[in-house]
């Protein structure tokens, strides 16, 4: 009834290019931010903030750039992690190594790092292809989590690995406090999201598109697989290395390589298969369903264990977590094989007939 | 001379129950289409159930006899893996036909982190040991030729042993039995397969089951090398590069993938790594990979991949 675009006529080519044509997402999308910048920061106590909402903030950013590789190009990448560690000690070793870097330079320059290191890992896909690809992406991996490991001069010679930041301020302003914290990641996650909705929708957005489809067949009408592919490495990488030196400045505070390893790089891809492929609202949604999943596992089974009257134990309940963790996933894949965005998208067309369907 | 021998031999041990465990890889790929990540935990849990059966049945049953009750243990863990092949076919895989590549090896994934839980909650998660009776001690042979000799693990020797004889009777399997034939037409073209009656659900049943016989057979070796743990599930990590490395859908490949990365891995870290630093076997099998992929995309003795529009 309300959700409805009849009688929205489009009169101008600049209003049918609009990023959101309907009028009611324009509104829905504005009532979300206000929401996550005005209401959020209300509501939310010290806990929400630390627990749930930082961590959801830098991974959907992470998986949102997971997302335009996957996704959008259809370069399955299982070296995620070594790109946002790649991020994360670059931006450290700007902000060290340079005085007086601003913070959000350094973060930015993480990110352009980031995307080297994408780059030159992306370059096998030009010949590899598919799983192969995938096995292939494995090698950033391993080789990045040495690297930080092995050589000390990125970690400013810590012989562990581990680093850790402090004192951290934007303009003047200290990010210290969650709220604070809370407020830095959603300007990053705001504009990269908007940056990123615009750009898949752009010529290179529909070239990545045509390179997942079929890429014969885009390189036989004029793609450019190497342009195609490589920018969205470059792209990609850049998203998640600055979601990297994010959750290494902003959630962590300090941290070592093992911060980056090879299970955030599987969870970033659960994020993005359970969100969503090829779609910035589902990267989102992964997110969500990821952080907040192990979280609820975690109140729930030891409650729910003493309501029938069995003491769980900690271990257990790590145990079962995983269980049930895997089980929904495969059950996930079974039941919505195209994510919760795939959901979310029916669920907008049902509201479109409601409440009188054909 | 010697020590570069050495090293070579340690190489080819190691790389050999490599190659046991990307044989698990092989197998589904071939016949099912699907990469199964979950063969690490597939190895894990059959480890567990070995190392936890051979402690239970003799308890439960008055056995003395250690023979006996290892092969009591070793039944009810095969019987255990074919029961998971079972429920992995009916619940998953059945349910998943025809979806993308990448969805069933997130579907694995998921598998993974199952079997992890599912193994640790019934079997516990402290470390058990193995013991089939493999001999520990070292021997020298060619004491002649060198001053020392050369060290072989007497373990590893008959470790590698079994995994070649494993390897051997799976390829006369496939090769000359009915079973074996239904096998290779599945994996040849599914809907072509069915067409002449090959049921095909039974086909992945088998297949799973083989699969999780090879687990069982890596794990007791890899088990009884290193102890039951959970560490032990990293090993299909060890095996990635080695499947791709010989090629997804060859079983000789996954066998000459795992010698040479066994044997490159031990000479670079025993060569290179003072130089870099050390630790660089983490890495070395995938960035190999990673360079002869760009000379053959397909692998060393993969299908070549050939693209239509």
């Amino acid at each position: 009834m309300f959700y409805r675009e009849n009688g929205q006529f489009k009169t101008t080519y600049r209003s049918d290019l609009q990023i959101f044509p309907i009028a009611q997402d324009r509104i829905g999308v504005l009532l979300l931010l206000a929401f996550a910048f005005i209401a959020v920061p209300l509501m939310a106590d010290e806990y929400t903030f630390r627990a749930i909402l930082i961590p959801f903030l830098i991974l959907s950013l992470a998986a949102l750039g997971l997302n335009i590789l996957v996704g959008y190009c259809g370069q399955v990448s299982l070296g995620t992690g070594a790109f946002m560690a790649v991020g994360a000690y670059a931006a450290y070793n700007f902000l060290v190594r340079i005085e007086g870097m601003p913070l959000l330079v350094a973060i930015l320059m993480g990110g352009v790092c980031a995307t080297g290191v994408g780059v030159l890992f992306g370059i096998p896909s030009l010949r590899i292809k598919g799983l192969y690809l995938a096995v292939a992406t494995l090698a950033a991996q391993f080789f990045v989590d040495w690297t930080f490991l092995r050589i000390s001069w990125f970690t400013n010679n810590s012989s562990s690995g581990s680093v850790s930041v402090s004192n951290l301020h934007v303009f003047g302003l200290p990010i210290e406090s969650p709220l604070q914290r809370y407020m830095l990641c959603l300007g990053f996650v705001a504009v990269f999201a908007l940056l990123a909705k615009n750009l898949v929708r752009s010529a290179i957005g529909r070239e990545w598109m045509a390179i997942r489809d079929m890429d014969v067949a885009a390189a036989v009408i004029g793609i450019r697989p190497m342009y195609a592919k490589l920018t969205a490495f470059a792209v990609s990488s850049f998203i998640v290395g600055v979601a990297g030196a994010l959750w290494a400045f902003v959630y962590l505070g300090s941290w070592e390589p093992a911060a980056f390893s090879i299970d955030r790089s599987f969870q970033l891809l659960f994020m993005v298969i359970i969100g969503g492929l090829g779609s910035i609202m589902g990267s989102f949604f992964g997110a969500a369903f990821i952080v907040v999943l192990p979280i609820f596992l975690n109140q729930a089974l030891p409650a729910l264990g003493s309501l029938v009257g069995v003491v769980i134990s900690t271990a257990l309940v790590a145990h079962v977590e995983l269980m049930i963790f895997g089980a929904l996933i495969v059950w996930f894949l079974i039941v919505e094989p195209h994510g919760l965005a795939k959901l979310w998208s029916i669920g907008k067309q049902k509201l479109r007939l409601w409440p009188f369907p054909h | 001379m010697g020590f570069f021998l050495e090293a070579t031999l340690g190489g080819l041990m190691t790389g050999m129950l490599y190659s046991l465990v990307a044989l698990g890889f092989v197998l589904i790929y071939k016949a099912s289409g699907v990469f199964n990540f979950a063969q690490g935990a597939m190895v894990l849990f059959a480890a567990l159930a070995m190392a936890r059966f051979s402690e239970w049945f003799p308890q439960l049953l008055g056995l003395d006899s250690k023979v006996l009750g290892n092969l009591l243990a070793m039944a009810g863990a095969m019987l255990l893996m074919v029961a998971v092949a079972w429920l992995i076919e009916r619940l998953v895989l059945g349910k998943l036909v025809n979806q993308e590549g990448i969805t069933l090896l997130m579907a694995t994934l998921g598998i993974t982190y199952f079997l992890d839980g599912f193994g640790q909650t019934l079997f516990g998660s402290e470390i058990y040991k193995i013991d089939i009776g493999l001999p520990k001690d070292p021997i020298f042979l060619l004491q002649g030729m060198f001053e020392g000799g050369v060290l072989v693990n007497k373990e590893d020797l008959y470790a590698a042993v079994i995994a070649a004889s494993l390897v051997i009777s799976l390829s006369l399997f496939f090769q000359y039995t009915s079973t074996g034939r239904a096998l290779r037409a599945v994996a040849d073209d599914h809907q072509a397969a069915q067409s002449i009656g090959i049921p095909l659900s039974r086909i992945w049943v088998i297949v799973w089951s083989v699969a999780g016989f090879v687990a069982l057979v890596a794990g007791m070796i890899w088990g009884s090398k290193l102890g039951v743990q959970f560490s032990l599930s990293l090993v299909a990590l060890k095996a990635l590069p080695v499947v791709i490395l010989g090629g997804l859908t060859s079983v000789p490949g996954a066998i000459i993938g795992g010698l040479i990365i066994g044997v490159g891995e031990k000479l670079s870290e025993v060569f290179l790594g003072p130089a870099l630093g050390g630790g660089i076997e983490i890495w070395f099998g995938y960035v190999l990979v990673l360079l002869v992929l760009l000379v053959r995309p397909q692998g060393l003795f993969g299908e070549k991949i050939i693209d239509r529009v």
